[in-house]
């Protein structure tokens, strides 16, 4: 273990002193779990698409590297720095989300991925944790209501382009976690009554203008046709039982479509059993409790709203891929932080938690603007 | 985190405290969100802690259908199970039908991919891939590691010394379930109590049994008989020491086997056995005490039964004695002798006394019934007295001589194993006198009569032939071309030990006998060559000249006996007289 003196004053032995250490170690047991599980999962599905089988071991390995290279250089950043990557991401990734529905294939009934030298990349998964902090900036700048208004607009820009797309899971996502930002900037809770009544009109038209929605939603809603995957990923889960049929002993992992990626947790519990898998679930908790807890103890509203918006997106992402997995929702793209297998994906969300990290350092301020 | 000195001065920012307030409430929320989908998670727990109902009701076959080992009498194992794998396949778990099943065909043999995978196309969750595969071909498919594959144990009958003594051990359906022979008694408490760990142990010699196949075997290759019988039996403990049945199968491939070949001729075939059975009515007769070896019957010319007719093959046509007419199986005499001793009424009731009424009580379910006259007409009389309208499976037969031809006492015999301690007490058949003077004219026929061929240098032996024309299927009457020829030796005659006994169904002759087919020619050379390969194995030892030699002087000589007569009998019934 590194061991750095509290008088050191150095860049690297300020930031062991000031990062939230709890939350780091969370993300290195949640990676650590992720080797695991994919060394598991991913092997019949490589097997499936006739690669190698060691092919998303080696892949999800080669970008959990570059992935801890940026969490940690991110949460290096002073709260302006935060901002500014934020800020220059937004206008990169904005403008990358703008483009998608021209350049990118279509994957699955929707065109979400650009290929960026020869990786697919999903812009919307690096737009999300930029949009979080760009919009925390604007509230914390601007309060009352006008905040509120010009904080919706980059949000009204992305979830624009998110339901071109369509992605009815980021887009469901966007809206959660910009409605726990504006609740915790203080909207009144009337407005969240008339969101909520949005909300519920706006997945209602959905359901009657995207097919592909209205058929997971009817397939989820009619307990005889519960989709393929949705159907294995429950019986892997039963197959498991309560301490799982052991590493690599798994079944109905290999019909199991996606076990790498959006079904891991299934899998997951296939092989190390329900034990395991609520012990996942008490991990993603801690860690959203611990997020919100260190923003609670942020010195200013910045920081604070970002921060909320950051460990937000963590969370929600964990309990919708977590809730699909079990048949409590209608199945949407989203993969299990840190986990799944999943390349930009993973990318994206080391960027989100390094700036959680950096937000929440002891002492971390945004300063007044220059 | 305690509260820093930041807070004191944050205190001021009414929207910070607010936030703060807020942030408590919506962790909350999503506090709520992750307990529900812990409460999901425990929910989804299957209600017992699930063993699949394949492994249960596989431990549960294990413990039910163990069988126990069946051995000979000196333990040689004929049966045995050994606990083998069969793949079974779930097409649900099974991710490339087609490829799983190319690459199973290529490591299990006698399987096509084809039928593989149209197998696994139709199933929906269990199909068969193979039953009881080697530990090498399990091996090689755990290898391919294919999804879905699973192996299942079961008991799987194995049958080391395959056509050996296959009438008798008899064979297990695929869930280990006995079908036939012993296998099929030890279901059906037929052998005494059962213990999967004692092995059954047979009254089978094994050494002997396959002499004895040997023997037949040749028999068959060269008179090709559509079957044949061989039995060797223990006449003091009823024990049965060699049974083959002829033609025979492989028990470890019972389902390649025809029914002819499964067919048990020896208790499971009744026949009309013709001039064997004058040993049964000359006992009879001779027991009464109103017939005695001294006793002369008129075989001149024909025998006239109401409307019936009954002549001798080699009719002597003169008076002969009780010796002579058994020698040459006069069946004139014979018949005369039944009469002389009281008839029908006599012979009714000797047979029932020996058990010809009944059905053979035998550790197997292939026991023929007998079938035997109800009326007692005289014609019937002396048909029965020479061997027709009555007929019984060989074992039986033979049997019940085992209690004329020693001593005249009689135990039911048996195919497993008797311990000394163990015995039946002997039933008394006939007087010791009666069995003596049996064994004397048995003798005479080996020595001088129609026996000839059955002699074994250096053994002094008794016996009878047989050949029975067979009845017409469907008709009254008999065909001349089709017999059964037998013929039936005690080993050794002053003192019977061993019965042994080859019957051959329809045996055609050929140069070497003349063309006949009769049993002097087919069956008793080949009894001679069983004795005198197993006489020495069972610790028979030759007899002492000068018993031989007291035996020849013992015996009044008989007029006019002419060694190349071949004997015959002939038709029960020869035709209505006009």
């Amino acid at each position: 273990m590194m061991r750095f003196a509290r008088t050191d004053r150095s860049v690297v032995s300020t930031w062991w002193w000031t990062v939230d250490r709890v939350m780091l170690s969370g993300l290195g047991v949640l990676a650590l779990v992720g080797i695991i599980v994919v060394f598991a999962a991913s092997p019949p599905v490589a097997a499936t698409l006739r690669l190698p089988h060691d092919h998303f071991i080696i892949r999800h390995i080669l970008f959990l590297l570059p992935a801890i290279g940026l969490l940690f250089c991110t949460s290096l950043l002073a709260p302006r720095g935060v901002l500014r990557l934020a800020i220059g991401m937004f206008v990169i990734f904005g403008l990358m989300l703008a483009v998608t529905p021209i350049m990118a294939t279509e994957i699955k009934g929707a065109r979400r991925w650009i290929s960026v030298l020869g990786t697919p990349v999903q812009p919307s998964e690096f737009v999300k944790p930029a949009l979080v902090v760009v919009s925390a900036f604007i509230l914390s700048r601007k309060p009352g209501f006008l905040g509120f208004v010009l904080a919706a607009m980059p949000v009204a820009f992305v979830l624009l382009f998110l339901l071109s797309q369509p992605d009815l899971g980021m887009t469901a996502l966007t809206v959660i976690v910009f409605s726990s930002q504006l609740f915790v900037a203080g909207l009144p809770w009337f407005i969240f009554v008339g969101i909520g009544g949005a909300a519920v009109l706006g997945l209602y038209s959905a359901f009657h203008i995207f097919a592909h929605f209205h058929d997971r939603v009817v397939s989820f809603l009619d307990p005889n046709s519960t989709g393929y995957q949705v159907e294995k990923a429950l019986r892997a889960v039963a197959s498991g039982g309560l301490f799982g049929r052991g590493p690599g002993e798994g079944l109905v992992k290999f019909t199991l479509p996606d076990a790498h990626t959006d079904f891991v947790f299934a899998a997951t519990a296939e092989e190390f059993g329900i034990l395991a898998c609520l012990m996942l679930v008490s991990l993603f908790a801690f860690m959203l409790i611990r997020g919100l807890n260190r923003a609670t103890e942020a010195p200013d509203r910045f920081c604070q709203l970002a921060a909320t918006g950051l460990i937000v997106v963590f969370a929600s992402q964990a309990l919708i891929n977590m809730a699909v997995n079990l048949n409590l929702m209608p199945t949407k793209g989203m993969t299990l932080p840190f986990v799944s297998y999943g390349g930009s994906s993973m990318l994206a969300l080391a960027i989100g938690m390094g700036m959680l990290l950096a937000l929440t350092r002891k002492g971390a301020k945004l300063g007044t603007p220059g | 985190m305690s509260p820093s000195l930041d807070l004191l001065g944050l205190k001021s920012n009414p929207s910070l405290l607010k936030g703060r307030r807020r942030l408590k409430i919506l962790g909350f929320g999503f506090g709520l969100a992750f307990v529900s989908v812990a409460l999901r998670l425990v929910d989804m727990l299957p209600p017992q802690p699930a063993i699949s109902s394949a492994e249960a009701s596989d431990e549960a076959e294990g413990a039910d259908h163990r069988r126990p080992d069946i051995v000979d009498r000196n333990g040689v194992l004929l049966a045995t199970d050994l606990r083998l794998p069969s793949v079974f396949g779930d097409p649900l778990l099974i991710p490339d039908h087609a490829a799983a099943a190319k690459a199973l065909a290529k490591v299990l043999s006698g399987t096509t991919a084809a039928e593989l995978q149209d197998r696994l196309d139709k199933a929906r969750r269990f199909t068969w891939i193979k039953h009881q595969v080697s530990p090498k071909e399990e091996e090689a498919v755990l290898q391919l590691g294919i999804p879905g594959i699973g192996f299942k144990e079961a008991e799987h009958r194995v049958y080391p010394k395959g056509r050996s003594a296959s009438h008798i051990v008899g064979f297990v359906d695929i869930d280990n379930k006995g079908l036939a022979g012993i296998e099929y008694g030890i279901d059906h408490n037929m052998v005494g109590s059962i213990d999967p760990d004692v092995p059954v142990r047979l009254s089978i010699d094994l050494r002997v049994q396959e002499i004895v196949a040997d023997e037949l075997g040749k028999a068959m290759a060269q008179f090709r008989p559509i079957g044949g019988c061989g039995i060797v039996l223990d006449r003091v403990t009823g024990e049965v020491l060699a049974m083959v049945s002829m033609p025979d199968y492989d028990l470890n491939y019972p389902n390649a086997a025809g029914p002819e070949q499964r067919r048990n001729r020896c208790s499971g075939g009744s026949y009309e056995l013709g001039s064997l059975f004058k040993v049964v009515s000359h006992a009879m007769s001779l027991d009464t005490g109103k017939v005695t070896l001294r006793s002369t019957f008129d075989a001149t010319g024909k025998l006239q039964i109401g409307r019936f007719r009954i002549g001798d093959d080699h009719a002597k046509n003169r008076v002969m004695s009780v010796p002579e007419i058994f020698m040459y199986s006069s069946n004139i005499g014979t018949a005369r002798m039944a009469f002389a001793a009281g008839g029908g009424p006599a012979l009714d009731s000797f047979l029932r006394k020996l058990g010809f009424y009944d059905k053979l009580p035998l550790e197997i379910p292939e026991v023929a019934k007998p079938m035997r006259p109800h009326r007692w007409p005289d014609i019937t009389t002396a048909t029965v007295s020479f061997g027709h309208g009555i007929s019984m499976p060989p074992l039986q037969y033979l049997g019940a001589v085992a209690g004329l031809a020693g001593d005249g006492t009689h135990v039911p015999v048996t195919l497993l194993r008797r311990d000394p301690g163990d015995m039946p007490t002997p039933e008394r058949f006939i007087q010791e006198k009666t069995a003596a003077d049996l064994r004397s004219i048995m003798y005479l026929t080996v020595a001088k009569g129609t026996g000839t061929r059955g002699q074994v240098d250096g053994y002094l032996l008794g016996g009878k032939t047989g050949t029975a024309d067979k009845a017409i299927l469907g008709h009254k009457g008999y065909d001349h071309n089709k017999v059964f020829a037998s013929f039936l030796a005690a080993l050794p005659i002053d003192n019977p030990r061993y019965l042994v006994m080859v019957n051959e169904d329809e045996p055609k002759g050929d140069k070497s006998t003349y063309g006949y087919k009769a049993g002097a020619w087919v069956a008793a050379p080949a009894v001679s060559n069983i004795i005198s390969r197993i006489a020495p194995l069972l610790g028979v030892p030759p007899s002492a000249p000068d018993t031989i030699l007291s035996y020849q002087d013992k015996f009044p000589q008989t007029r006019g006996i002419g060694l190349k007569s071949v004997e015959g009998t002939k038709l029960a019934a020869v035709g209505a007289e006009d």
